[in-house]
């Protein structure tokens, strides 16, 4: 029980740092230039973070069962691209659009999973080899072909806002978010995703079933890719076969940076939605304070080891205060 | 398959472009071989490729800047390629403390040695191109000892070398023990962070080497250069029976399937195939291979 209590005290201190972090990087920012914390600029940010920020969240839930993910921008530049081409073909609307997109989604994350599950090839190396594969066909089939206008109600989703002048894309982002929250906290479904992440042996003896799970967790993030995949078709107003992939590795830093453990079992949607923000941050404050952006990859890399060298310390301080205190009670 | 016809592939010229393309890969493949061995993966080592490239660039440049074509003396050469190697061997010292000494997921922590390096590559360069190498430079990428070329020999020489490395000395046995158990291997005497810290430093290494024969065969350093490779290289180390789970695998195996995945490059480049059908191409493979391995090794 103590060990439980020190788990998520240790959780909760990571997020603490990360928004502790956030708070000193947004002080220098606006002190640098006062227009960073214009409530305009913050929902710009938010705005043109949604897409990155929902397929974080499709990111974090892989990583927590103990998966990894790395094909996921190959899956939402297929259904951005099929679904575009589809609906100027025969028509639709929006609601057809994000049901195609989904659709696509699943399809491509559940092969992931089935490869995953049956075959037992590390999720790395699965997803390395299928995210070149559904990148390369989609390429060939489109023939790099890139669609300049795309259906109006894209730009009609991009111009909505709810009330407050929220952009209704950053209400799709905490949409989504809201629904994983309550999935992962709520359902038995959720408790499996950690369990797997922590234990899979001891997840399969408890009566988990990890096949479901996998297959779950492999096409949510499909799902997740899909669905985000209409807000950037929103945010970019084209649909290019190139415009998604190579951010693979961004994306996965934002989750790790917001404190998910690589190795699976623990991590949050709190965290994950500040490494994105911080992430977001950076691009946007590095810009506003007249630093070129040849700079970003060089400070998003520093940040990005400092933060894992950072949490990894923490967890070796933590397990061996635990082996102390086993020792202890052992009597050894 | 009129393209692997005969007549058209085995040409003296078909084989020598084969034979200058290849160490490429087979270098860098190498460097990634050895960081999945103990059960990681080396996410950076293109990156490295290109950073080296890009110092020697800078280095040559600044102490001879005679520019293309001619000859910048074999010292300077040398000293600006050491310069490029020690830059690759500072990264991979970096890599080492945190995967070795921090317990960093090798996958995150070459992550973030990737984006950094990457991201240098295109501060330094601005995101253009380098151009213009000496004769000393290029004659690494393109000239030949006798029927040999030099790349190729390179490729030999590193091939032989870390199979030696790993069969023949304690450091290598070390490396394929941590990647099958690395708990037994602590308790066996094994100091697993020093172990670990060397595998770094030689996967920076070879990636380096990787890097100089692509600048000298392209007469150009570039920041995103061989983006595509990364995909190969673990391509063909898990076909050269690299265990993707760390704990198995061969430098002769290694060597075959690069060979064996030059061919069908050559191949697919001679049948004017596209190449994002190529990219696609190698995505199957993987999964192939992956398949197979898995029927026929259920313990690997």
């Amino acid at each position: 029980m103590k060990h439980a209590r020190e788990m998520k005290s240790l959780a909760s201190k990571s997020e603490f740092y990360l928004f502790f972090l956030i708070l000193i990087l947004g002080a220098t920012f606006t002190f640098a230039n006062p227009k960073f914390l214009a409530l305009q600029n913050i929902l710009d940010l938010l705005k043109s973070y949604s897409f990155f920020g929902i397929l974080s969240v499709g990111e974090l839930v892989v990583l927590l069962s103990g998966g990894i993910d790395i094909s996921f921008t190959a899956i939402a530049q297929v259904a951005e691209y099929v679904t575009v081409a589809v609906i100027l073909q025969y028509g639709g609307n929006l609601i057809a659009a994000i049901l195609i997109s989904c659709a696509i989604g699943i399809i491509l994350g559940l092969a992931n999973g089935l490869l995953i599950h049956f075959l037992r090839i590390p999720p790395i190396i699965t997803t390395i080899a299928t995210l070149n594969l559904y990148f390369g066909a989609l390429y060939v089939i489109s023939t790099g072909n890139i669609i300049y206008r795309v259906p109006q109600f894209y730009q009609d989703l991009s111009n909505a806002t709810l009330p407050g002048g929220v952009p209704m894309v950053v209400g799709l982002w905490t949409g989504v978010v809201i629904v994983t929250g309550l999935i992962l906290r709520y359902t038995l479904l959720g408790r499996s995703i950690y369990a797997l992440g922590g234990n899979p042996a001891a997840a399969e003896r408890v009566g988990f079933k990890v096949l479901h799970t996998r297959l779950f967790v492999y096409s949510f993030i499909g799902l997740s890719s899909g669905f985000g995949s209409i807000v950037h078709t929103a945010l970019v107003q084209s649909a290019i076969p190139n415009s998604i992939v190579g951010h693979e590795l961004d994306v996965l830093a934002a989750v790790v940076l917001g404190g998910a453990n690589i190795f699976g079992g623990s991590g949050s949607l709190i965290g994950t939605f500040m490494g994105v923000g911080l992430l977001a941050m950076l691009g946007n404050g590095l810009t506003l304070m007249g630093i070129s952006s040849y700079w970003n990859d060089v400070v998003v890399g520093c940040v990005l080891l400092v933060g894992v060298t950072f949490s990894s310390l923490q967890r070796m301080l933590l397990a061996s205060r635990r082996a102390n205190v086993l020792v202890e009670q052992e009597g050894l | 398959m009129w393209g692997l016809n005969p007549d058209r592939f085995v040409t003296t010229n078909n084989l020598r472009s084969m034979a200058f393309q290849l160490p490429e890969i087979g270098i860098l493949t190498l460097g990634m071989m050895v960081a999945m061995l103990h059960g990681g993966i080396n996410l950076s080592i293109v990156g490295l490729a290109n950073l080296t490239g890009i110092t020697v660039a800078l280095v040559l440049h600044a102490i001879s800047p005679q520019g293309a074509g001619t000859d910048a003396g074999w010292f300077n050469g040398l000293l600006s390629v050491i310069a490029g190697l020690c830059v690759s061997l500072a990264v991979g010292f970096l890599q080492g403390v945190l995967i070795g000494f921090a317990g960093v997921s090798a996958i995150l922590a070459t992550l973030g040695t990737m984006t950094l390096v990457n991201g240098a590559c295109v501060l330094i360069t601005h995101g253009s191109t380098l151009t213009g190498f000496p004769n000393t430079i290029l004659f690494l990428g393109n000239g030949s000892l006798g029927v040999v070329p030099i790349p190729l020999l390179l490729f030999l020489i590193c091939a032989v070398l870390l199979s030696v490395l790993l069969r023949r000395t304690t450091f290598g046995f070390s490396v394929y023990m941590l990647g099958t158990n690395q708990e037994a291997t602590k308790f066996a005497g094994i100091n697993n962070r020093l172990v670990l810290l060397k595998v770094y430093l030689l996967s920076s290494v070879l990636a380096s080497i990787a890097g100089l024969v692509m600048m000298g065969r392209f007469n150009s350093v570039k920041a995103d250069y061989g983006q595509s490779y990364l995909l190969i290289t673990v391509l063909a180390a898990v076909l050269g029976g690299t265990s993707a789970s760390g704990g198995f695998g061969k430098v002769l195996g290694v060597v075959l399937a690069v060979i064996m995945l030059q061919l069908i490059a050559s191949g697919l480049n001679l049948l004017g195939v596209d190449p994002f059908f190529a990219i696609a191409t190698w995505g199957v493979i993987l999964l192939m291979v992956m398949t197979l391995n898995h029927f026929l090794r259920p313990g690997a």
